[in-house]
């Protein structure tokens, strides 16, 4: 076996990066938000922010995609599994069955109608679910790499 | 079109299958995204494929006028895509490994290190 | 009714600590469940005896028609009264017999839940909760053989009678499943007095059946070897289980159903040719033996086989018979086997030839032993006499066969009564001999059981109608299929059973003065026993082995591709064959409704698999991979699936990087197999192309049923207020798979993780880390080393004892 290494570092791909980090990782908010009502979810979402933290870990290294992220992406599995989970349980306090589906409207001054909704929150937990687990992969391999 | 998809996914699952049978755990990789892709291909096909009729509702609507493409087949391609991708990560960082340990690709040598 | 079968079952849960409490007399207070189970079910005797049945119903599984019903009539009281009654002597014989052993709780805990379980057999008017009872007394029964699990013996011995129930506990689920079928219904109460059974088309396979069920838990010959192997059980089970109440299981199975299936030549034929043939084989056997739980459990056998041979005969006389005998056999074979106990308990007997003159030292148990078995040699005044007279009339009238039968009973009863003569005589009688243990009358715990059970054989000896009004009548009535007319009595007047019975005496006594002869003479044997059915189940447990040996080594060989294409050419053959046998095959072919882009890609894409295979470089494969990938994604976003195409891009995007990332490091793609190999290789993965082809062509055709993809396109926007339906279904109608989904991701995510970031070498990054890591290492090593040690003693320990 013969270990061979590459590197992909260079100049456009560093700032080309850096300009369209900030907006994949906000595209992929808004896939997460319209999904139920236009292609996207939390699947998706998970997904493009995840590639954005992947892309930051090519152009520059482990570390910077590290540091980005702050928190480890396994964290990131924990609350998402639990807000999923948790997702499941409103319906129990109105005596509906588990996981049956809860809207709440809220009229803000601005904004106006907000929509808040369980299934909402359940697609957030996928969606960083997804991101959590994409990054525990590559950042451990990248990781692996690296030493 | 679905005679083509037949003959498509087919192809797909012979190739898939050939791959999986070489000695080299690389391939068995290769094999295995080819496989996981003729899966979802075939449930989309057996689920019946129409052009141009999304299942969205359009705004401010509650139905969907007309006929509209099977949601649950492409809900369930859509879980499945997904978690061919974390079958898939997992193979690999677990190939990554005991390529490490045993130091071979060939998985008829891997046999005898248990 | 509930309650008191299950009573046992929680009670089971509870005996270790309840031991500890009892201290020396947890057997006593234990004990109290059987004694209060005992007096609920005698309250119940006075409406039984008058010939009512009570039943009890509770739901289990509903929908599958199946409920805890259970049923008393005289039968299932006989029954159950012996149980508690038996089991509460047990209880606190078992508790002072085992005092000293290490795991008492234990005994307590498979003692009761057998109670538990057997009490479900006798009560149960449900097939399949008859069947479950059933096997919870296999299960409990092998845990009791093999209580004493440290003795390779005791292991072995459990294993075969384990496995020799068990699979006549198979053959018997399937007899019931046929016998629900046949008769419309699982409740006992209603299959034995639904007509027609007997003439039903599955009648005979379902009686083979339930009889190979009710044969193996009966030790009825040719399977009767296992019995006297569960002797290496503690001497209390071997008086509850293995002669008082689980082997006659079978029997009261045999005798349950008599009403039902019984009456026919079939019928006739096998239980009366088997019952004889064990009855004699049995007491041929218990003849030669010298051992004491040897000789009784042989005896067992016989009693066994006499019970089956009258159940066959099936007539009113012989009815009466088989319950008077079941009682009077419970009655004294567990006082003997309590006895057997006894004698090895205070005096270190285990063999007949061992012992002698012990009724000096030990003259309460003498006359207990003595009482008991003139109840087995059927002298008059005891119960066992009443039992043998009605056995030899209800065989000297027997429609068929009645002069082989006498034959056979009579030969039967003289080697009784050589067998009682050696179990009331031997030991204690004639010159005293030196026993291992100095022998003395054991206390109150051990000779209460043998006592009671001993002496009421002698009361209803004296007085057959306490027994008769107060339960056999009902029993024999329940057995018989309509309320019986006969009484019991001890005096028939001087009649030909009677003057069987003399003769028999006079010679089963000559045979005692030469009992050595007797052995002698029987040699034979010996040799017969090297082609006998114990030699043949060994071998054909040898033989299974091995085969399952073979072939795990041939399938289990650790090649991914064998196991491929064993897999694959199965189902290519299987389903090929199914394919190839519908006639007129439909196959879905049209070549119209393509555009030329979406042939284009499709084209494509078969090129890239081809390629993705053919290539050398393992980044052209990769490359070839991306493309297919991305392809894909187009069809589905060509053919109305949005979010599947763009979750197939990223995901896809996703894979190529990781691809990059690790397998990057890997060797180049490498010759490994051989010209032949490959072309093997093509052979099968086209085959199974192929297959999916056509198979994909078949069902696309013949699509007939509306799925369930209607209610989402309807519902998704009033109830699921979402317009995307597929995110609706995922997030909605189906989160709780999507939430597995999630969950499955997590492990991926900690799976990968510990693989990286647990590896040992991987850890110790500070000198004290690894200073910690060379300890621990160490600290394995050692006990490694010590493991080693400790398991080279104990089988250096092992081979001594065989010494």
């Amino acid at each position: 076996m013969k270990p061979r290494r590459f590197n992909m570092r260079s100049l456009i791909l560093n700032t080309g990066s850096s300009l369209l980090l900030p907006l994949l990782v906000l595209f992929s908010l808004f896939l997460l938000l319209r999904g139920h009502d236009e292609p996207g979810g939390g699947f998706i979402g998970g997904l493009v922010a995840a590639a954005a933290v992947a892309l930051k870990l090519f152009a520059e290294d482990y570390k910077a995609a590290r540091d980005m992220l702050r928190v480890h992406p396994l964290q990131l599995v924990g609350i998402g599994l639990v807000l999923a989970a948790v997702a499941s349980l409103p319906p129990l306090f109105v005596g509906e069955s588990f996981f049956t589906a809860q809207w709440w409207s809220l009229d803000l001054p601005i904004f106006g109608e907000l929509k808040l909704s369980t299934p909402l929150l359940f697609d957030i937990g996928v969606f960083l679910g997804v991101i959590g687990t994409v990054l525990t992969v590559v950042f451990t391999l990248a990781e692996a790499e690296h030493s | 079109m679905t005679t083509l998809m037949a003959i498509l996914i087919g192809t797909f699952y012979a190739a898939a299958i050939y791959m999986m049978l070489r000695r080299s755990v690389v391939k068995l990789v290769i094999g295995l995204i080819l496989l996981s892709n003729a899966a979802n291909l075939l449930i989309f096909t057996v689920a019946g494929m129409d052009r141009g009729i999304p299942p969205l509702i359009p705004k401010g609507e509650l139905l969907i006028e007309g006929p509209a493409a099977d949601p649950l087949a492409q809900a369930v391609i859509l879980t499945s895509i997904v978690i061919g991708f974390g079958v898939l990560a997992f193979a690999v960082v677990l190939i990554h490994r005991a390529c490490e340990v045993v130091q071979t690709d060939d998985m008829n040598e891997m046999k005898g290190t248990d | 009714m509930l309650i008191a079968v299950l009573s046992c079952f929680i009670l089971a849960c509870f005996a270790p600590w309840l031991h500890r409490l009892g201290g020396r007399h947890s057997g006593w207070l234990l004990a109290l469940l059987p004694a209060s189970l005992f007096a609920y079910f005698a309250s119940m005797l006075p409406l039984v005896s008058q010939g009512h049945s009570l039943q009890f119903a509770y739901a289990w599984f509903p929908g599958m028609g199946i409920q805890l019903s259970f049923l008393v009539d005289g039968l299932s009281l006989l029954f159950a009264l012996l149980i508690t009654g038996i089991g509460f002597f047990i209880l606190a014989y078992g508790g002072r017999y085992l005092e000293k052993h290490k795991d008492l709780g234990r005994f307590f805990v498979f003692l009761l839940g057998f109670m538990g379980s057997m009490l479900g057999v006798v009560l149960s008017d449900n097939l399949i909760s008859l069947f479950v009872f059933w096997e919870l007394t296999t299960v409990t029964s092998f845990m009791l053989i093999g209580f004493n699990h440290e003795q390779e013996d005791a292991r072995k011995k459990a294993h075969q009678g384990l496995m020799i129930t068990v699979m006549g506990g198979l053959a018997l689920m399937t007899g019931f499943i046929m016998l629900g079928m046949a008769a419309g219904s699982y409740e006992l109460s209603t299959i034995l007095y639904s007509d027609g059974l007997t003439e039903h088309a599955l009648y005979l396979p379902m009686l083979l059946l339930i009889l190979l069920g009710a044969f193996t838990k009966s030790a009825q010959a040719p399977f009767h070897f296992w019995l006297p192997n569960a002797m290496a059980a503690p001497t209390p089970v071997s008086a509850y289980l293995h002669s008082a109440t689980m082997v006659k299981a079978g029997v009261y199975l045999l005798a349950r159903l008599n009403p039902g299936l019984g009456g026919t030549d079939t019928w006739l034929l096998m239980l009366t040719l088997f019952g004889a043939l064990t009855m004699l084989t049995g007491i041929f056997l218990a003849s030669r033996a010298t051992g004491v739980k040897k000789v009784l459990a042989y005896s067992t056998v016989m009693a066994l086989g006499t019970l089956t041979m009258l159940l066959g005969l099936g007539t009113e006389t012989a009815a009466l018979a088989a319950v008077t005998f079941l009682l009077a056999h419970a009655l004294y074979k567990g006082a003997l086997f309590m006895v057997a106990g006894i004698l090895d308990h205070s005096a270190g007997v285990k063999d007949f030839t061992q012992a002698g003159g012990l009724r000096h030292s030990m003259p309460k148990t003498t006359v207990v032993a003595v009482l008991a078995s003139l109840s087995l040699a059927g002298i008059i005044p005891l119960f066992g006499f009443v039992g043998k007279e009605l056995l030899l009339e209800a065989v000297l009238s027997a429609s068929n066969w009645h002069i082989g039968l006498t034959i056979a009973t009579v030969i039967a009863n003289i080697l009784v009564v050589l067998v009682a003569a050696i179990v009331a005589l031997k030991p204690w009688f004639g010159a005293v001999v030196d026993t291992p243990k100095k022998p003395h009358d054991p206390d109150i715990a051990l000779l209460i059981g043998p006592a009671v059970l001993a002496t009421l054989g002698l009361l209803f000896g004296l007085m057959p109608f306490i027994a008769d009004k107060g339960l056999l009548a009902a029993a024999a009535g329940a057995v018989y299929g309509q309320p019986i007319e006969l009484y019991l009595a001890l005096w028939h007047g001087i009649n030909l059973p009677l003057m069987l019975s003399l003769s028999s005496l006079l010679l089963g006594l000559l045979l005692f003065k030469v009992w050595g002869g007797w052995r002698q003479l029987t040699n034979f044997m010996h040799s017969a026993e090297k082609i006998g059915p114990e030699v043949v189940y060994e071998r054909l447990m040898l033989g299974m082995t091995q085969f399952a040996a073979w072939q795990t080594n041939t399938l289990q060989n650790g090649y991914l591709r064998n196991y491929l294409i064993t897999t694959l050419g199965t189902v290519i053959i299987v389903v090929g064959w199914a394919l190839l046998r519908v006639n007129q095959l439909e196959l879905n072919i049209s070549f119209q409704d393509m555009r030329v882009h979406e042939v284009a890609i499709a084209v494509l894409l078969i090129f890239s698999a081809l390629i993705a295979v053919l290539v050398r470089s393992f980044l052209a494969a990769v490359a070839m991979l991306g493309a297919l990938g991305f392809g894909v994604a187009l069809l589905y976003v060509f053919f109305s699936a949005i979010d599947v195409g763009i979750t197939q891009v990223l995901v896809e995007t996703i894979t190529v990087l990781l691809l990059v990332l690790v397998l990057y490091r890997l060797p180049e793609f490498r010759s490994l197999s051989s010209t032949a190999n490959r072309i093997r290789d093509a052979i099968i993965a086209g085959m199974t192309g192929l297959l999916m082809t056509i198979l994909i062509l078949v069902i696309t055709g013949a699509r007939q049923l509306e799925g369930i993809s209607e209610y989402f396109l309807q519902n998704s926007g009033p109830l699921g207020h979402g317009r995307n339906v597929v995110n609706v279904i995922l997030v909605d109608f189906r989160a709780l798979d999507t939430l597995g989904e999630v969950f499955v991701l997590a492990l991926v995510a900690i799976g990968v993780y510990a693989m990286i970031h647990l590896r040992t070498g991987a850890l110790p990054v500070t000198n004290s880390d690894r200073r910690a890591a060379f300890n621990l290492r160490r600290s394995q090593k050692d006990k490694a080393k010590a493991d080693a040690k400790a398991e080279a003693e104990a089988s250096a320990a092992a081979s001594k004892g065989e010494e």
